[in-house]
């Protein structure tokens, strides 16, 4: 039953992400890649990270949608039509066999969920434990990033500030 | 430049929805402790509110201003995450550790858990204050020159 429903979100997936590259209206484009988003995000919740579900519904289905589609209606209403050139020999042949390169090193993955992984032994299991005696915080996620991380996460927010900054000086022209 | 949307259903909709998507904002940036959620998506859903009222009722409207207004506040994310790591400093505390935070009365962990909100608050501030701006400048540049000038 976990084994269809993984499967049918994987297909869901692959069928929104090609319709979102092959449809020829921009809009439709754009209202699938939301599709495409929450989608993504059912997988993340069921591989157990709530938290970037979360941001993923929110940002990629909801922000992003509008954000292309007011940039969609910033350009010319016609020039919603691509022509696309067929793509080039050695993309056609090279991309395949890259993809194939890439499951056969993911055999070496370790499982998921594996305890003995190395990602399972290094630290998080001190983020585990001490985490709620630390900082009276039990949402370890929360913690590790506003507090054990916090510097990486200030700098995070500095990129956002630098985005919507590029975002006006880009944007915003003196019209008189 | 958004014009008001003409559709009587959108509008009382959108009257009723913006309060509770931003009740929700606040519910998921101060109980991130606590389950999922936490300051840059509880400041995406407070922005996303904002940016709602803007494309039902316009550039012009009255519930509106807000929106605008919050224009204003570019940067004050930054200062408040910054600022309290800054205030972890006084007395030869380490930035950003906020268990050197002065406050008479509280032990270390609820220090900590007081610098993990205030600084989910400064992260949502500047996330929601980032997304209207940006959607500000996608859509109408005359507006926000005299929203800004005048």
């Amino acid at each position: 039953m976990t084994f269809a429903l993984e499967f049918t979100l994987l297909i869901l997936l692959l069928v929104t992400a090609a319709g979102a590259i092959f449809v020829k209206d921009l809009i439709s484009a754009v209202l699938l890649l939301g599709c495409y988003s929450f989608f993504l995000a059912l997988v993340w919740a069921w591989l157990g990270a709530v938290d970037v579900a979360f941001v993923e519904a929110v940002v990629g289905a909801g922000l992003a949608t509008v954000l292309f589609l007011l940039t969609l209606f910033g350009t010319a209403p016609k020039d919603n039509r691509l022509r696309r050139p067929p793509p080039p020999m050695a993309a056609v042949i090279a991309l395949p066999l890259l993809g194939i390169l890439l499951l056969y090193a993911a055999n070496d993955l370790p499982e998921f969920g594996d305890p003995g992984s190395p990602a399972s032994v290094h630290i998080s299991p001190t983020y585990l434990e001490q985490s709620y005696s630390d900082t009276r915080t039990p949402n370890v996620v929360t913690a590790v990033l506003m507090d054990y991380r916090s510097l990486d996460t200030m700098v995070e927010t500095v990129v956002i500030f630098a985005a919507g900054i590029a975002c006006a000086l880009l944007l915003r022209r003196q019209t008189s | 430049m958004i014009r008001p949307h003409d559709s009587i259903i959108v509008q009382t909709l959108g009257r009723f929805l913006i309060p509770v998507i931003q009740m929700f904002g606040l519910y998921v940036l101060f109980f991130g402790q606590y389950g999922p959620g936490g300051g840059f998506v509880g400041g995406v859903i407070l922005g996303t509110s904002m940016i709602l009222s803007v494309l039902i009722f316009g550039h012009d409207a009255s519930r509106s201003q807000v929106a605008k207004k919050v224009l204003h506040g570019d940067g004050v994310g930054m200062l408040i995450y910054a600022g309290v790591g800054g205030l972890c400093m006084i007395g030869s505390g380490e930035f950003l550790n906020y268990a050197n935070l002065e406050i008479p009365g509280l032990e270390t962990a609820s220090r900590r858990s007081l610098g993990i909100v205030l600084t989910q608050i400064g992260v949502a501030v500047d996330v929601a204050v980032t997304a209207v701006s940006i959607v500000f400048s996608l859509s109408a540049e005359e507006i926000i020159e005299d929203s800004l000038n005048g």
